[in-house]
Order: C-alpha cells, then sequence, then structure tokens
C-alpha cells in the first residue's frame, strides 16, 4: 500500500525547474528520507505533495487523494512540521498546543489528553509554562513537530528537523522521531548523512529535482561500491555530473 | 471556533509584546499631555482638548497598522503562516482572525485616549460614547491596511511603511497638529482626498454631537475601509497561493 505516489510531478519557477517529472511511490508507515545538496529540491517537493504550492504538471496521490484536485482532503490526513521552527513566539508552550487543539476543533477534554499524551512523549513538562520563543533551538524543534502531530497525521512532513542543532539535541531529536515510527508514515528532507542512515527505511537521494537514486542505506552503498554512506552519496551525485 | 483559536492566539502575540503596547497606548498619551501642556501655556487656541482627543484618537489608530502588517509579516517570514495552511483553517478563518482581535484593542486605545483626556479638561458627557463607536470605520481601515501591508512587504519593511510613512501621513494629513486650510491649495486638497482628515472630523463631529456633520464625513472613511478590506483580502489570498 502506497501512502504517497507521485507521477510526473513537475515544478517551475520561471525558467529554473526545481523538480523535474519526479515518479515516487513512498510506501505506508516507512519512514523515508529524502536527501541531497542545496536546490536539489526537496523542499519544493515537500511544499507539493502537502498543497502548499501547485505542481506545474504532473500529479500525486496523497493518502490516495489527488493533491491537485483534492487538496483539502489530503489536507486532512497530513501534517507539516516546516524547516523553520514556526511556533507562535509569545505563546507558552502549552499555549502553542492549545493553538493547534483549538485549529483542529478539539473538545476540552481532548485538547487536555493531549497535551498529557505530547508532554510525556516530548518531554516537555519542564517548559510549559515557558515562553516558545525564549527556548533554545533544540525545543522549539520539538514543540514544532508535537504541534504537528496534534492533529493525528496519517503523513507527516519533517523539513530539515535537526538543521542548526547541537550533536546532543540533534540525538535527542533522532530518538523521538525513531519513536513516531510506525504511527504515522515520515517523510524527512535532511543533508545530513549519518541522520538519513540513522532513522531511515529507504533514502532517495535528489539533484535538480531529478531523483538519482533509491533504495535503502545498505542498497545505495552496494550500488555505489562503497562501505560508508556519505561516499555512497557523493559517489552518486559525481556520478550524475559525469 | 477554529478561526476564535486563531484569533486569541493573534490577540495574544500582540499584547505580549512590551513594545507594542508602549507604542500604541504610551505614545498618543503622552502626546496628548505634551501638547495640553502647551495648550495651557499659550494664549491662542492651538490644542484645545475638544479637539485634540478626536485627532490624537485617529492618529493612535495607526499603530494598529503597524500591529497587524507586523504580525502578519512574521507569520509569513517564520512559516507559523505555511504550517497553518496545512491545517484545516481555511482562508476566512485566517483573515477574520487577523481583523477582529485588533477591534476591540483599537477601541480599547481609543477608550483609554478619551479617560486620559477627561482629567486634562474634557468634559464628561455622553457624546464620548458615540465618538468611542464612531472610530471603528478607521480602525477597520487601519487593521485592513495593515493585513495588505503584511502580505506584500517583509517585517523589516512593514517597520518602514507603516511605523515611518504611515504614521506621518495620518499626523500631517490628518488636521490633528494645523488647520489644513492653513496650507491650502494642493496639499488641502490630497489631505482631503484621503481619509485621515475626514477620520478626525467625524470623530470632532460626534464629539459635539454634530451628527450631520458626522454623517457628511463617515462615507469617505467607510468607503476606503471597504477598500482597504477588499484590497487586503484580495493581496492575503495572493500570498496564500504562492506559498
Amino acid at each position: 500500500m502506497q501512502a504517497i505516489s507521485t507521477q510526473g510531478l513537475v515544478k517551475r519557477y520561471d525558467d529554473i525547474c526545481a523538480v523535474d517529472g519526479l515518479d515516487l511511490d513512498i510506501h505506508k508507515g516507512e519512514l523515508f528520507s529524502l536527501l541531497g545538496v542545496n536546490g536539489a529540491g526537496k523542499t519544493t517537493l515537500i511544499k507539493m505533495l502537502s498543497c502548499l504550492t501547485k505542481p506545474t504538471a504532473g500529479d500525486a496521490l496523497v493518502g490516495g487523494f489527488s493533491i491537485t484536485a483534492e487538496p483539502e482532503k489530503v489536507k486532512g490526513l497530513i501534517a507539516v512540521s516546516p524547516q523553520e521552527t514556526a511556533v507562535a513566539p509569545n505563546l507558552s508552550v502549552k499555549e502553542n498546543l492549545e493553538l493547534m487543539c483549538g485549529i483542529h476543533g478539539f473538545s476540552k477534554e481532548k485538547t487536555r489528553g493531549k497535551l498529557r499524551a505530547l508532554c510525556g512523549q516530548f518531554s516537555l513538562d519542564a517548559v510549559l509554562e515557558r515562553k516558545a520563543g525564549k527556548l533554545s533551538g533544540g525545543w522549539q524543534r520539538r514543540l514544532s513537530i508535537a504541534m504537528a502531530l496534534i492533529g493525528e497525521p496519517e503523513i507527516l512532513f519533517l523539513d530539515e528537523p535537526t538543521l542548526g542543532l547541537d550533536v546532543i539535541a540533534r540525538h535527542e531529536l533522532w530518538d523521538i522521531i525513531v519513536s513516531l515510527k510506525g504511527r504515522a508514515t515520515i517523510i524527512l528532507t535532511t543533508h545530513y548523512m549519518e541522520e538519513a542512515e540513522a532513522l531511515s527505511d529507504r533514502i532517495g537521494i535528489m539533484k535538480n529535482g531529478r531523483l538519482l537514486a533509491l533504495g535503502t542505506a545498505r542498497e545505495l552503498m552496494h550500488r555505489a561500491g562503497t562501505e560508508n554512506f556519505e561516499a555512497a552519496f557523493v559517489s552518486i551525485v559525481r556520478e550524475d555530473m559525469k | 471556533m477554529k478561526m476564535l483559536s486563531f484569533a486569541g492566539r493573534c490577540a495574544k502575540e500582540i499584547l505580549r509584546d512590551g513594545i507594542n503596547l508602549a507604542f500604541g497606548l504610551g505614545f498618543p498619551l503622552v502626546l496628548l499631555l505634551l501638547l495640553s501642556a502647551i495648550q495651557a501655556n499659550v494664549p491662542v487656541s492651538l490644542f484645545e482638548i475638544d479637539t485634540l482627543t478626536p485627532g490624537i484618537s485617529v492618529f493612535g489608530l495607526s499603530f494598529m497598522t503597524l500591529f497587524s502588517a507586523t504580525l502578519v509579516a512574521k507569520d509569513r517570514e517564520s512559516a507559523f503562516l505555511q504550517r497553518l495552511y496545512t491545517t484545516p483553517l481555511r482562508a476566512r478563518d485566517f483573515i477574520a482572525g487577523y481583523i477582529l482581535p485588533l477591534l476591540p484593542i483599537a477601541l480599547a486605545q481609543c477608550l483609554v485616549c478619551y479617560l486620559f483626556a477627561i482629567p486634562l479638561g474634557l468634559t464628561v458627557r455622553a457624546e464620548i460614547f458615540y465618538a468611542i463607536i464612531g472610530i471603528v470605520p478607521m480602525a477597520l481601515f487601519n487593521i485592513a491596511l495593515g493585513l495588505l501591508c503584511g502580505s506584500v512587504l517583509g517585517v523589516r519593511q512593514v517597520g518602514g511603511v507603516c511605523g515611518a510613512l504611515l504614521t506621518n501621513l495620518s499626523a500631517w494629513l490628518s488636521g490633528v497638529w494645523f488647520d489644513l486650510r492653513l496650507v491650502g491649495g494642493l496639499f488641502e486638497k490630497i489631505a482631503l482626498a484621503l481619509p485621515f482628515a475626514h477620520a478626525v472630523e467625524l470623530e470632532k463631529a460626534l464629539l459635539q454631537g454634530d451628527f450631520a456633520s458626522a454623517a457628511e464625513h463617515i462615507l469617505p472613511v467607510l468607503l476606503y475601509a471597504l477598500f482597504a478590506a477588499a484590497a487586503a483580502v484580495f493581496c492575503f489570498l495572493r500570498q496564500m497561493k504562492k506559498q
């Protein structure tokens, strides 16, 4: 069963082709990483799949619904944690979570239950009353992902979730992402090789809007004939430049 | 319910910003105090409290533009709006959620101006209530203008356009500081073609209980408010689609 299936997906901005005829299937329940250098088209792809921007050509089925014909149905299934932390800075952590509950139309009782569950899962109790804008980058990312999970999405997009975090905060966030496996299909963009290797069921390597390679970390290393994943990535990207 | 959650958040973001409160509330009150002090020490009628308070109330509304524009621009730049665009909120929820919380804030600002003017010599009378209610069309104009600016400008540009340019336009072209007829000519024509002077005259008329004059000035203010609201909705929807 596919969670996402793209068919000849294209996005052009004037004369720049950000995503170039992408055909990709992402299985239900898997953690799929999109890996690529800057400008590879990862964020544009996520924006199209989450109905934030319309494709120039092609289509994609997200949870069985078309992103071009049924964007409202798609939005009912997904959640996005954007590249920027995207929290309300003058609201406390608790208020940010309550805001998302309100936006999803939850009752007071359901909101209380959600807060309890998310605070436990993300260890947010210690910062619950602090203003989100005053938190460290790591805590803001935790909050950002917790906010994305409030709507109980079937498909969760995490755009560069550990960008700019120190190594400890990054590993803590990895633990959280791993704990989400099985609850939702997760599509994660990153340019950290070790992140993609450690977390992903499968990895897609993008460059110039195209999918260069697709497979598990082991399959990609085998394909490139290398012993480590970073070398495999470099080899696959350089091979395309020849 | 969904819209109210978003509107509540917008109100908290604005009211918890100390600089917002200092400028939005403090600055008009300081002006009221200083100009009243000047009036007390000059023999001619320059800043009589009955004409000054309506003017300062209208001038204070230019900060509503700054508040709403800054909030929308920040939400765009921080990707907070991007996150919310993937939730069940609809375009109308966003627009109402940005506009609605600022209306009571504008009314509260106007009320504080009039209350502050009482110890400075303003006579307590029922017309003060009409003047406070009469601020609504101009408040809507300023808030909608903020939504428009926040939809097309970045945070830094908003500071320049709404913080400096608009407050100056509102001050010079409203007739708060001087009678527009003293300058006359093209300046007066431009001022009367814009809503600021009409909003001040509307407030003055309501405070005097002169409803005939108020009716004359409310029309241009209402037209500007409706035009600004339509333009703001158009620009907000356009930037939403451009995501």
